[in-house]
């Protein structure tokens, strides 16, 4: 396959982050700030597989393949904790989550 | 309109997959078709990424992202990655994104109100989100380590087998831990999520 | 001062077994129950009190002037100073801690009658037993910082027996105040202290009373009178002479057998003892002896006016003790050291029977101690009676009791000593009647005459229980024989106690030039004097009840400045108390509320304020928490890209 220079991909995952980071910020409900989490977490991912790619190492491969099992369970998790502060305060945003403030 | 839509995407996300497996090696003069397909891929992604944060609805983002995740799938695959690429579709997009639809269900949730947006921070987090993205192009084209290395890659490079013995002996510890956190994972989600019996 | 040392092992008993009874009363006591410490607190001063006999039998047998060491453990050694925990029984030692242990086990044996209602018994006997050790230490010690310690914790004893019934706020600033006096006198002690370890040159000291006494010599004249003077301010203090004595009326708000023990017997006395223990740098300073000899007749007349006046049986008990007291410094001060302390061992004889008496009635009238309240009491208290009789007999001075022997001695030494010269004689002999006088107006008022108590306390009138009745009357009988191991030379035995101390005092040579015929005389002045003050108070409150206040109505000034003790107390309360409060309060509100804990409150609400400034980043909103890691990150991503 032909290969399309690395900086390109680099340059995408850094777009990928970028508007998953924005995400994290700018929306209040929480299910979609976890979706740009895991938009986030993706790019990541990417930026990995092209340098595993480029450097001629699975270690990269590997390293995605560790990556998306700690997503796997981190989603699993938070979403449960996020059902159970519903339960408590009937509300998915995230301004009104603010059970550690002072 | 939601399934125009989806049957669009779906279509751009199989043709980019076929010129991927097919169109691989032609090498036309100054622009490759390789370069175009991926800028398809990366254009249509960038798209599909938008759509997760801008959509009003959780349940559009959703699909979103499943978008989002299917074109990265492909994208591994032309980056010589074909088991993670496998991987990506089954659990992520497959596990965690259904996983992300059934919380969206049981909470019953409708469309965000408009205030569900932070109006004075979306200015400002904008404004950082540039400045970050401007920082990691720099380092892009300004490289702080090594050069870029070969062009062609061994063969059997990104199947199980490779995959499989890397993981197996030289990650071994990560493996047997990360299994341990799954353990965890489980055990902790099913605690906090369960309803104490009254 | 040769005397032979005899180094032995059981000296430590002494002291110690009242310490083993402090220890018992304060943890074991209160559950023990009354019986026990009843039996454990006067058993542990008598065991030591046979103790003390057998240590005098054993100075009996060593050659004259010999005496008993015992060496206990180095104490402080550094540098020049090489000071030990030792034990030095000589003579006059010997005579002191029999009459402390002595003395004392009858007044332990008194207060387990006394004591019998009162709920804090068992600290009663912890704080007694404690004083008996001090004063122990203190006549037993080798050097003079022993000394000093045992000085310290009689005064300490002082404060807490004195605030015995602390409840009163009146017995609470009584403690204070005697302890306060008492600390005035206590500087000119340790300055005196430190002035003789500065005089004594290079090398290294160990204060050691036998040390002092051989470079004694050496010392420059001025510096010994300031040395003596210092150390009579302190005696001055703890004995309760002018101008330090006002703290001794007020001690009268504790319980009686405290007054009689240490008001009375031993601690008052430390003073005395400490100059006769000092006598070789007395002998030096012609001066201080002067001054001693002059503060301590012009104390036994002034105290004696003020006490002619008093209602509360108690306050005259005290002022003649202050007037007695002053006698004894007369003694000393005129070189005449061991007939200063004869008078020591009989006034705690009689005082102490004559404060116990005291108790005994004021038990009797249910807690009344004011004289214009009693009358006749003989009838209902015979025993009581009889034994305080023999009391004022013997401190009026009349023979055979115990107290002719010592004041006639005292006098007859003022009269004819180097030292002294006739007017001091005068001013004792004055002094003698006012005694006589005031101790036979107190016998009347209380025993004699009409009965003028309440109806109410009438009828608990009754005689007091065996374990009181009994010391008063073993005292009584020592104050009959008491004196008579200290006749005058001619006279059957002659001087016997006198040449048991001679030895200590053998750098004093002071000569008396009194010859058999004056002394005669001398004697037979005090007798008559002794007898004009008996039978001016027989009239004034027998025969013609109404002349006193006839008296006192027509010469009113003379008699409110008497009655109000001179205002002596409001003087001091102008001069010293006020300035000293102000002043300290002043460092309690100002200095210490506002300063320093303004400084800590300050530090405090600094931190304080300081956390509520940043915790408002803490919004629990994640959402901000993002906002700046990727801030950092950016800033961080900047530095090294703009490098």
């Amino acid at each position: 396959m032909t290969l399309v220079p690395i900086q390109l991909y680099l340059i995408l995952g850094a777009v990928l982050f970028t508007i998953g980071a924005v995400g994290v910020l700018v929306r209040r409900n929480v299910i979609v700030i976890f979706m740009s989490i895991e938009l986030m977490l993706n790019a990541v991912n990417l930026v990995f597989v092209a340098f595993a790619r480029q450097l001629q190492s699975m270690e990269g491969q590997v390293t995605v393949f560790f990556v998306m099992t700690v997503a796997a369970a981190e989603a699993a998790v938070g979403l449960a904790i996020i059902i159970a502060a519903f339960r408590n305060r009937e509300t998915v945003n995230a301004d009104e989550l603010n059970f550690l403030r002072w | 309109m939601i399934v125009l839509g989806l049957g669009l995407l779906v279509m751009l996300m199989i043709l980019s997959l076929a010129g991927v497996v097919v169109v691989g090696g032609i090498d036309l003069a100054g622009l490759n078709l390789g370069h175009v397909v991926f800028a398809l891929q990366a254009s249509l992604m960038i798209l599909s990424a938008l759509g997760v944060i801008v959509n009003r609805s959780p349940i559009r983002s959703a699909l979103s992202l499943v978008v989002t995740l299917f074109l990265l799938a492909v994208m591994f695959v032309s980056l010589d990655a074909h088991l993670v690429a496998m991987l990506q579709v089954i659990v992520y997009a497959g596990a965690i994104m259904v996983l992300f639809l059934f919380v969206i269900m049981l909470l019953n949730l409708h469309e965000d109100r408009p205030a569900m947006v932070r109006p004075g921070v979306r200015g400002f987090a904008g404004f950082v989100g540039t400045l970050f993205f401007l920082g990691a192009v720099h380092f892009v084209m300004h490289p702080l380590g090594a050069a870029p290395g070969a062009a062609t890659v061994p063969a059997g490079f990104g199947t199980i087998e490779q995959l499989a013995e890397q993981l197996f002996t030289r990650s071994l510890l990560a493996f047997e831990v990360t299994s341990i956190l799954l353990l965890v994972a489980i055990v902790g989600a099913v605690v906090l999520a369960k309803r104490k019996l009254a | 001062m040769h005397a032979a040392a005899t180094p032995v092992q059981f000296l430590w008993l002494i002291p110690v077994l009242p310490a083993l009874g402090v220890l018992f009363n304060i943890f074991v006591g209160p559950r023990a129950g009354r019986g026990a410490v009843n039996f454990v607190s006067p058993a542990a001063v008598g065991v030591s009190f046979a103790a003390a006999c057998y240590t005098f039998m054993r100075l009996l047998d060593l050659p004259h002037g010999a005496a008993l060491v015992q060496d206990i453990y180095p104490w402080i050694t550094a540098g020049a100073v090489d000071v030990h925990v030792a034990f030095h029984i000589d003579a006059l030692s010997a005579v002191m801690i029999l009459i402390v242990t002595g003395v004392g086990f009858l007044i332990h044996v008194y207060s387990t009658g006394y004591m019998h209602e009162d709920p804090g018994y068992a600290r009663y006997f912890a704080y007694l037993n404690l004083f008996t050790f001090s004063m122990l230490l203190l006549v037993m010690a080798d050097s003079l910082p022993l000394m000093f310690v045992g000085w310290e914790g009689v005064g300490l004893c002082s404060y807490l027996l004195i605030g015995f019934w602390y409840e009163k706020e009146a017995n609470a600033s009584a403690g204070k105040k005697a302890f306060v006096v008492n600390r005035v006198g206590d500087a000119g002690f340790i300055l005196g202290i430190f002035l003789i370890f500065w005089s004594l040159g290079a090398g290294t000291h160990s204060l050691r009373f036998t040390e002092i006494a051989a470079s004694a010599s050496k010392i420059p004249p001025h510096t010994v009178t300031m040395i003596t003077l210092l150390l009579f301010v302190g005696a001055a203090g703890k004995s309760a002479q002018l101008p330090l004595y006002v703290w001794l009326p007020d001690a009268m708000a504790g319980p009686t057998p405290v007054s009689a023990l240490i008001h009375a017997a031993t601690m008052v006395t430390a003073g005395v003892y400490m100059i006769a223990r000092l006598n070789f740098l007395y002998i030096l300073s012609p001066t201080s002896m002067a001054v001693v000899a002059t503060i301590g007749a012009l104390t036994a007349l002034f105290a004696a006016t003020i006490g002619l006046m008093q209602n509360d049986i108690k306050k005259v008990l005290a002022y003649s003790t202050i007037s007695q007291l002053g006698y004894m410094f007369l003694g000393v001060g005129v070189g005449a050291f061991g007939t200063g302390i004869f008078h020591l061992m009989t006034h705690a004889f009689f005082k102490g029977l004559l404060f116990l008496g005291a108790g005994s009635v004021i038990h009797g009238m249910s807690g009344e101690q004011d004289m214009q309240k009693m009358g006749g009491l003989r009838a209902y208290m015979p025993i009581t009676f009889w034994t305080f009789f023999a009391g004022t007999l013997a401190i009026s001075g009349f023979p055979p009791f115990a107290g002719f022997f010592s004041k006639d001695a005292i006098l007859g030494a003022a009269y004819g000593s180097q030292y002294g010269s006739v007017s001091l004689w005068a001013l004792g002999l004055v002094a003698a009647g006012l005694t006589s006088f005031y101790m036979f107006r107190l016998l009347f008022l209380t025993f004699f005459g009409d009965c003028r108590v309440d109806e109410h306390a009438k009828h608990h009138l009754h005689e007091s229980p065996a374990s009181m009745t009994m010391p008063l009357i073993v005292l009584a009988i020592l104050s009959l024989i008491g004196g008579w191991i200290g006749l005058p030379e001619h006279w059957l035995w002659g001087d016997r106690f006198g040449e048991f101390l001679a030895p200590i005092f053998s750098g004093a040579h002071v000569a008396e030039h009194v010859s058999a015929g004056t002394e005669s005389v001398l004697m037979g002045a005090s007798v008559v004097v002794a007898a004009i003050g008996f039978g001016v108070a027989y009239l004034f409150y027998l025969v013609q009840p109404g002349l006193p206040m006839l008296l006192a109505w027509r010469a009113k000034g003379a008699y409110n400045l008497i009655f109000n003790k001179y205002y002596v107390d409001e003087l001091y309360d102008l001069l010293f108390v006020r300035s000293t409060v102000a002043l300290s309060t002043f460092f309690w509100r100002a200095v210490d509320g506002e300063v320093i804990d303004g400084v800590i409150n300050g530090t405090a609400s600094v931190v304080n304020a300081n956390g509520s400034l940043w915790r408002r980043l803490q919004t629990g909103n994640v959402q901000h928490y993002a906002i700046s890691m990727l801030l950092g990150a950016v800033v961080i991503l900047g530095y090294y890209a703009l490098r």
